[in-house]
C-alpha cells in the first residue's frame, strides 16, 4: 500500500546554509512518528516542507499519493497542520476561528456547526468557545490550534510541538488524543520530550544538522543505550546521536 | 447550502477583524472629521457660494494618502508576525483567492468610510442644485483611487512583517504614484533618465487620471487605468507571497 506521507530527498538551503540535507520520510497509516532533534536541527523546516509552506530546494513530497508541488490544493485537503507556536488570530473567538477554518476547507454551514462542536468537545474547548483567543491560557490556545488541524478529520496530521506549554494533565489528554487518532491516520509530531515518544509514538526519527541519524521503533531507540545506563536511557541515546553528528557537521 | 467561495471566506474574516478592534471606529471617526474640516473650513464650501463637492474631492486623495496605508499595513505583515500565514497558506484555497479576499475586505472598508461622507452630498443638494453627475463621478474616482492605494499597500505589506515600515513605505509609494506626472517628482528624474522613461512615469500619474474623472467625465481609459493598476498590483502581491515560499 502507498504511504500516506512520502517525502524523498528533502533539502533546504537558506543563503548557502543547508538547514535540511536529504531527508526522506515514509509514513504509513497507523504510524505516529516522533520527530526529534536539537534546536536548529531542521525539524520545523522539514515540517514546513511537508506541508508546502516552504518549497524544498530539492526533493519531493507526496501526501496521500498527491504531489504537493504539482497539485497543492488537492494535497492540502489531506492533512491538518499545527504550525510552531500554534498561531491563531487573537481577536477572534475560538468558535469564529474554527468556523473560518471550516469554511475555508469548504464545509457548508450545517457541516460546520457539526464539525466545530464535535472537535470542541473532543479537545475540551467547549467551555471557552466564545472567548477571544487572546484571552485564553497557553493550554487552551494550543488546543485551538490542534482543533483547527483535526476538524476535517484528515488522513495526515503534522504537528510542530503539540504539547509545548501544556501542564502535565493537558499533556496527558493531548497524548491520549494523538494515540487514539494515530490508529487511523499517519501522524508526524515534533517534540523535545523523550518520554512523549515512549508514550505515543510507534516510531522515532532523529534529525541532527539537517540529516536523519536514527529511524526506528522507540524500543530500538532505547536499546542503543549501553548496559550500564539505567536512568534516562533515551536521553543518553539522544545525546549520543546528536553530539556525533554535530561533530561531523563541524 | 453550498460552500462559499474561498475569497469571500477570507474577506469576511478580514472585515470582521477590522470591526473586532478599535481600528475601524478610530479610522471612521478620523476620516469623517478630517473630511469635514477639509470640505468646510479649508475648502471654503460656504464662502465659494457654489453647491458642489469639489473641495471634498480635491482633498480626499491627500486624506487617503495616510489613511489607506493605515488599513493596508496589516494585511500581510500581521499574518506573518502572528504566524497565521502558515495556517492560511496551507488551507486548501488558492493563494490568489486569499490575496483577493484580503484586498476586497480592505477596499470595502474604505468604501464604507467613503459612504459615511454621504451627508456632505445631502447637505450640498439641500443647499443648492449641484451637478449630480459630477458628484457621482467624484465618488467613483475616489473609490478607484482608494483601491489603487490599497493594492500598493497590500504589496508592500506582503514584503515586510513590520507594520510601521509597511505604513511608511506605502505612504511614500502612494505619494509618488499620485504626483508622478508633476514637476515635484519628475524633476527628480531630470538629467539621468531618458525623456521617454520620464514620459512613461508621467503617464502613470494617479492625480492626472483622478482629476480627469473628478471633472465629471467618466472615461473608459481612466477606469481601465485604475482597474489594470489594481489587477497588476494584486497579482504582484500573490507572486511576492509565493516567492517567499522558496525562502
Amino acid at each position: 500500500m502507498e504511504s500516506f506521507i512520502d517525502a524523498t530527498g528533502l533539502t533546504k538551503t537558506f543563503g548557502g546554509i543547508r538547514a535540511v540535507d536529504g531527508v526522506s520520510l515514509q509514513v504509513n497509516q497507523g504510524e505516529v512518528v516522533g520527530f526529534l532533534g536539537p534546536n536548529g536541527a531542521g525539524k520545523t523546516t522539514t515540517m514546513r516542507m511537508l506541508t508546502g509552506f516552504l518549497e524544498p530546494t530539492a526533493g519531493t513530497v507526496k501526501l496521500a499519493g498527491v504531489d504537493i508541488d504539482k497539485a497543492p490544493i488537492a494535497a492540502r485537503r489531506h492533512f491538518g497542520y499545527l504550525p510552531e507556536g500554534a498561531p491563531a488570530y487573537p481577536d477572534m473567538t475560538a468558535r469564529e476561528y474554527l468556523n473560518f477554518v471550516a469554511s475555508a476547507r469548504g464545509l457548508s454551514r450545517a457541516e460546520r456547526a457539526v464539525a466545530v462542536d464535535a472537535v470542541a468537545s473532543r479537545v475540551h474547548l467547549t467551555r471557552v468557545m466564545d472567548q477571544t483567543i487572546e484571552t485564553l491560557s497557553k493550554g487552551f490556545k494550543r488546543r485551538v490550534g490542534i482543533a483547527q488541524a483535526i476538524l476535517h478529520d484528515p488522513k495526515i496530521l503534522i504537528m510542530d510541538e503539540p504539547t509545548d506549554g501544556l501542564d502535565p494533565n493537558q499533556k496527558h489528554e493531548v497524548r491520549e488524543l494523538i494515540r487514539e487518532m494515530g490508529k487511523r491516520k499517519a501522524i508526524v509530531l515534533s517534540t523535545h520530550i523523550l518520554e512523549e515518544v515512549e508514550a505515543v509514538c510507534t516510531r522515532v526519527v532523529v534529525i541532527a544538522a539537517g540529516k536523519v541519524v536514527f529511524d526506528g521503533t522507540p524500543g530500538a531507540f532505547e536499546a542503543r543505550a549501553p548496559e550500564g545506563v539505567s536512568r534516562n536511557r533515551m536521553d543518553h541515546v539522544f545525546r549520543e546521536l546528536t553530539a556525533r553528528s554535530a561533530e561531523v557537521a563541524s | 447550502m453550498s460552500a462559499s467561495r474561498p475569497f469571500s471566506v477570507v474577506a469576511r474574516r478580514e472585515l470582521r477583524g477590522y470591526f473586532a478592534t478599535p481600528l475601524a471606529g478610530v479610522f471612521l471617526v478620523v476620516f469623517i472629521f478630517l473630511a469635514g474640516i477639509f470640505t468646510f473650513s479649508l475648502g471654503n464650501l460656504f464662502e465659494r457660494g457654489e453647491a458642489d463637492l469639489r473641495p471634498f474631492f480635491q482633498f480626499v486623495p491627500w486624506l487617503f494618502l495616510f489613511l489607506a496605508p493605515a488599513v493596508s499595513m496589516r494585511l500581510w505583515s500581521e499574518e506573518r508576525r502572528l504566524g497565521t500565514i502558515e495556517v492560511l497558506t496551507t488551507l486548501p484555497i488558492p493563494l490568489w483567492q486569499a490575496v483577493l479576499g484580503k484586498f476586497l475586505a480592505a477596499w470595502l472598508f474604505c468604501l464604507v468610510a467613503l459612504g459615511a461622507t454621504l451627508p456632505l452630498w445631502i447637505t450640498v443638494s439641500w443647499l443648492g442644485d449641484p451637478d449630480q453627475g459630477a458628484i457621482v463621478a467624484g465618488y467613483a474616482a475616489t473609490a478607484m483611487l482608494s483601491g489603487l492605494y490599497l493594492a500598493i499597500g497590500g504589496l508592500v505589506s506582503a514584503l515586510t512583517k513590520n507594520q510601521v515600515i509597511a505604513f511608511v513605505v506605502t505612504a511614500v509609494m502612494c505619494f509618488l504614484a499620485l504626483l508622478c506626472g508633476y514637476p515635484i517628482v519628475l524633476d527628480f528624474f531630470e538629467g539621468w533618465l531618458p525623456g521617454g522613461a520620464r514620459d512613461a512615469i508621467a503617464g502613470v500619474s494617479v492625480l492626472t487620471h483622478y482629476q480627469s474623472m473628478m471633472r465629471g467625465v467618466i472615461e473608459l481609459r481612466d477606469i481601465v487605468y485604475f482597474a489594470s493598476g489594481i489587477v497588476v498590483l494584486v497579482t504582484a502581491t500573490t507572486i511576492a507571497i509565493d516567492w517567499r515560499k522558496a525562502g
